[in-house]
């Protein structure tokens, strides 16, 4: 059935549940169109059998009666998580051939709550990119084209890029993203669907190849909100084997979903106007400014003095905790082994390192390890760590004069491929809107919002108080139904 | 203070030890994963994916090495800290899975503490106080072995990410003596406690000596550090080696390099550790998989509460209480098993005879098990027998000859002290009738003996003494034979 | 802070990775292009500020002292690129 692919992940949940179709129509569907998508490069590994399995045993429980939250819908897992028996490598040639005897425990509770996997998405290495051009196993090509007539391949953005792509082609109605300086809401912004980040130790972590420990967070991309909310439900929870897990029960954020924005505030933080940001950009935050009115919010200008060096903090920050996260990548235990003739365990370590990790990440490695080094710590990592803390208190200060904040969610439309590949710091600039909320460990989602001039989609950035997913979901919702967005990728592929 | 000097070619020179313990928690999981920390497995048996550091594995404390870890600070009256933090260490090596080692840089568990060691054990005024500057809790590594294949080494993380004590002394060590003293204090203190089994040969407790010399009242020379010294005996050989290598080095115009080294206990020297690498950059950071560590007041009186009468206490309730001398003291409560022996015989015996007690089990129970090369623990006489033996002393029905003779038969037979009287009839006799008449029947045989000390020769009675226990077979009680031949003899 | 070329070469060697002269030739600048970048950071007045050390207030949860987990060798060298009799073998280590 052709129309399968169109539908998201409450409406297949439904479907399959009141008998419009069965599990296993879906899942067959699915794994046609993802076949048909190869030239995306979204999906590092298919695992079409898998999709199948899953969706028969829906079929079975439908039968018997005892469905479970979201038995029936095949999803792609970012290839960061640990997937038991299928390779994970998070775009890496560092771990060409790994193959987890474990599951993560995000991407467990989703198979637990009866969801299908349909393969591997592709990401930029080790969740370090802005633009899926990072990864091993080459770009991920958004399924957005320019207006402009040209055929220039674009960034789906990153580091979940193929995440993005997937559910913007339809390969995917929802899919597992990862964010840890907007690695969720920046593709989710350039290719014009919705994704959340929730508040820090809401998903656990373990078995998710871990970036940046204080700041990496598993969260669900698709293509509305209440998609989001359904799948983040599944996802989320406490989790012992995590200590930085959240021991809190899981709010039923789909049930309570509500775009009624009467008595809210909304906060606009001046610090987020920045210089030299495309006009369409501005334009579409007026947008939703006014969709925020429409829907009975009270619309407040606040102020997060520290905004502007939340970005420098962060490439402090991360790269340090990612230059100890990645020494295991050694050679010695799984992964990438390049042994020198006659060399000794050293020789062994250097060029495996050498020859397994890109040059982003090396970067950072190398970047991590000197802010780390001695001499410097003070003046770099323990004073990237106040500065955050900070950054954190603007924030709590905040919550005075408003419930949530909306910004832009990145500082412009998708870009072409290699247009900004040669320069990091542009590339981290990004992430400019998205990395504070990072910082703070706060919820924030991205919903498309606008097109640009070029035919492009502009998302907003929603951020709410800690361990508030509710409201920011909520507002999602309100922005997403005034808003308009219905516009779809036309498929050249 | 000491007075060891190593005397050089061109003066006196003083020696500062500092003691870096690493001593294994006892605990049946490991510090941060749910893997097993028994000893001496099949290698990678005991090895959960944590520990071998796959991909997305993260830390979860374990409560009790938490606890042991407190436990020792207050048995060695230190400075418990209720807010500590995990920091990683960073470097890279094969026992290393995950490229950083778990443990506690900047703000440790426990804080400054002390040990007071006794250098000889009949000396009160050899006394002295060592201090403890921090414990800190971190990740034991894997082991690595390099003689099964001719080009690879082979690692095994059985042992990687067992939950160690880091116990760091103060510099205030100033001979081998005094660092040998502490290490057997501290590693019966941990016995004590139970915080760790201090076997040194397994491995469970080891030691970093830092040492370095200088002339008296000058500041600190620069100190080199002897890694995994693994004996009480080799620490203070290696001590000794490299305090005069030190001082052989500065008098011939030479600098010491502050450097890591290696004891050999072959060649009995240490030797360094000339690697690839330049100094060791640790960058140690916060571990972000881990919150900080907080000790609530009910957690903290809990574990105060746990603690047993530690050697210090004990050896003096010994000496105060129960009367012991003190060089019967301090070797009764050097080692948690022998106070604990000792007590279950006086349990039984009575505190009242505690000194003949400790006499008795100091030479005549542990000369035995020297001389038949058992511990204590494989000891064939049960303290209730040992208490069995001694009353029987006491109350007179064996002299201390025929104790020794019981004795020898329990160490071999494991019976108990009454059966054995009782079966081979070695009750010491008493019957003023029954010596009388072997004391007769003696002088009789030996008159020209028995004139020459009444002539004088005192020092014959002896003879008579021994003469007259002969022809009893031993079983006479010698009081009564001392006084009935006072009375026979004049 | 400005990188020189013995420094990056430093790092590297603390990191672990090989790196080519040619390399270290391009390193030395980005390096220097992000590290003056996050220079920005001194200007930012942290007096009496502690640094951030947990994200969401949180307790830290200690597990019980029982063996839950080891006893899965074939999983733990399943992914070895040199597993020996058990071991993981790696190039010889001289002491």
């Amino acid at each position: 059935m052709a129309g399968l692919t169109d539908l998201g992940v409450a409406q297949i949940r439904d479907g399959v549940r009141d008998g419009a179709f069965s599990a296993r129509e879906v899942a067959e569907a699915f794994n046609a169109i993802v076949e048909k998508g190869r030239a995306l490069n979204v999906y590092t590994v298919e695992t079409p059998e898998l999709a199948l399995a899953a969706a028969d045993a829906a079929d079975k429980a439908r039968a018997s009666g005892d469905l479970k939250p979201l038995s029936g819908v095949p999803l792609g897992i970012k290839d960061l998580f640990a997937t038991e028996g299928v390779a994970t490598t998070a775009g890496s040639r560092i771990l060409e051939g790994f193959t987890p005897p474990y599951e993560s425990t995000v991407s467990g509770n989703l198979k637990r709550a009866g969801a299908g996997m349909l393969g591997k998405l592709n990401m930029d290495e080790f969740a370090m990119g802005s633009s899926n051009e990072t990864s091993a196993w080459g770009p991920v090509l958004s399924p957005w084209r320019r207006g402009d007539g040209g055929n220039a391949p674009l960034t789906p953005g990153g580091s979940s890029g193929g995440s993005a792509a997937a559910v913007a082609a339809r390969l995917a109605p929802g899919v597992t993203g990862t964010d840890t300086g907007g690695s969720i809401r920046q593709p989710a912004a350039f290719v014009g669907i919705a994704g959340i980040k929730p508040t820090y130790g809401r998903c656990s972590r373990w078995g998710m190849v871990a970036f940046a420990s204080s700041l990496d967070q598993a969260g669900p991309m698709a293509r509305d909100v209440r998609d989001c909310a359904v799948m983040l439900e599944a996802m989320a929870g406490f989790d012992p084997k995590d200590s930085t897990s959240l021991d809190l029960p899981v709010p039923a954020w789909e049930a309570s979903l509500s775009s009624d924005m009467r008595g809210k505030r909304i906060g606009i933080p001046r610090e987020y106007r920045i210089d030299g940001v495309p006009a369409e950009i501005d334009e579409v935050w007026e947008k939703g400014i006014a969709c925020m009115r429409d829907a009975g919010a009270e619309i407040v200008e606040v102020s997060l003095p520290h905004t502007k060096y939340a970005l420098p903090t962060y490439y402090i920050i991360a790269p340090a905790e990612a230059s100890s996260n990645l020494a295991r990548y050694d050679g010695v235990r799984y992964g990438l082994r390049v042994a020198p003739e006659q060399g000794n365990l050293t020789d062994m370590y250097e060029a495996t390192r050498a020859a397994g990790f890109g040059a982003e990440v090396k970067r950072r490695i190398m970047i991590g390890t000197y802010v780390l080094s001695a001499g410097f710590y003070d003046a770099y990592f323990n004073r990237a760590q106040k500065v955050r803390a900070l950054i954190a208190r603007d924030f709590e200060r905040v919550w005075e004069r408003c419930d949530l904040i909306l910004t832009p969610t990145a500082p412009s439309a998708a870009f072409a491929l290699g247009e900004k590949s040669n320069d990091p710091i542009a590339m981290y600039l990004n992430d400019v809107f998205a990395v504070p909320a990072s910082l703070a460990g706060l919820p924030a989602m991205s919903v498309p919002a606008g097109l640009n001039a070029e035919g492009l989609p502009l998302g907003l950035q929603l951020v709410g108080k800690a361990l508030d997913e509710q409201s920011v979901l909520n507002a999602g919702l309100a922005l997403e139904e005034r808003a308009g967005f219905t516009a779809r990728p036309e498929a050249w592929w | 203070m000491s007075d060891y000097r190593i005397h050089g070619a061109t003066g006196e020179w003083e020696v500062v030890i500092g003691l870096e313990v690493h001593a294994q928690v006892t605990s049946r999981a490991k510090l941060f994963s749910g893997a097993s920390t028994e000893f001496g497995a099949e290698p990678n048996t005991q090895v959960s994916l944590v520990d071998a550091a796959m991909p997305g594995m993260l830390p979860v404390p374990n409560a009790e090495c938490i606890r042991q870890a407190v436990r020792t600070g207050m048995a060695l009256e230190a400075q418990i800290n209720p807010w500590s933090r995990f920091d990683r260490k960073n470097y890279f090596y094969a026992d290393l899975p995950q490229g950083y080692q778990i443990s506690q840089l900047y703000h440790p568990i426990v804080g400054e503490g002390e040990i007071e060691i006794l250098l000889d054990d009949k000396d009160e005024g050899s006394a002295r106080r060592v201090g403890v500057e921090r414990i800190h809790l971190e990740q034991d590594a894997g082991k690595l072995m390099h003689d099964q294949h001719p080009t690879m080494s082979y690692v095994d993380l059985n042992r990687s990410g067992v939950a160690l004590m880091e116990i760091v002394s103060k510099p205030d060590m100033r001979s081998p003596e005094e660092a040998g003293a502490y290490i057997r204090k501290l590693r019966s203190i941990l016995r004590y406690v139970g915080s760790c089994d201090g076997n040194m040969e397994q491995g469970s407790m080891r030691a970093d000596v830092n040492v370095s010399v200088r002339r008296p009242g000058q500041p600190f020379g620069t100190r080199t550090e002897t890694k995994n010294v693994n004996s009480v005996r080799f620490i203070m050989a290696a001590i000794e080696y490299e305090a005069n290598r030190q001082v052989d080095l500065l008098e011939s115009g030479g600098t010491i390099v502050q450097e890591t080294r290696l004891w050999d206990p072959d060649k009995a020297e240490t030797r360094s550790l000339r690697s690839k690498e330049e100094a060791h950059d640790y960058r140690y950071f916060p571990d972000p998989d881990l919150l900080p560590v907080e000790l609530s007041d009910a957690f903290l009186a809990d574990c105060r509460a746990s603690l047993p009468e530690l050697p210090d206490a004990k050896r003096r309730r010994y000496e105060g209480a129960l009367g012991l001398p003190a060089y019967n003291a301090a070797v009764l409560t050097a080692e948690v098993e022998t106070a604990r022996w000792f007590e279950a015989l006086l349990e039984k015996l009575g505190h009242e005879h505690a000194v003949r007690a400790s006499n008795w089990v100091i030479s005549d129970l542990f000369g035995a098990l020297n001389r038949l090369g058992k511990a204590l623990a494989e000891s064939p006489v049960t303290p209730a027998q040992a208490a069995e033996l001694l009353r029987l002393t006491a109350d007179g029905t064996l002299s201390g000859t025929l104790a020794k003779q019981v004795f020898e038969i329990m160490l071999e037979t494991g019976e108990d002290p009454a059966a054995i009287v009782e079966a081979r009839g070695l009750k010491q006799t008493s019957d003023t009738g029954a010596i009388d008449k072997v004391i007769a029947d003696v002088l009789a045989a030996n008159a020209d003996k028995v004139a020459e000390y009444r002539s004088g020769k005192d020092k014959l009675f002896g003879f008579f003494v021994g003469q007259t226990m002969k022809a009893m077979a031993g079983k006479a009680n010698p009081q009564v034979v001392n006084e009935l031949l006072k009375k026979a003899l004049g | 802070m400005s990188v020189d070329a013995a420094t990056v070469r430093h790092i590297a060697r603390l990191a672990r990775i090989a790196v080519s002269e040619a390399e270290v030739e391009a390193l030395a600048p980005e390096l220097n292009n992000i590290l003056g970048w996050v220079e920005q950071l001194q200007e930012v007045d942290v007096d009496g500020i502690e640094p951030m050390t947990a994200v969401i207030p949180n307790t830290l949860r200690l597990r019980d002292d029982v063996v839950t987990d080891g006893g899965v060798r074939d999983a733990v060298l399943a992914n070895a690129p040199a597993p020996e009799h058990g071991f993981f073998a790696v190039p010889k280590v001289i002491e």
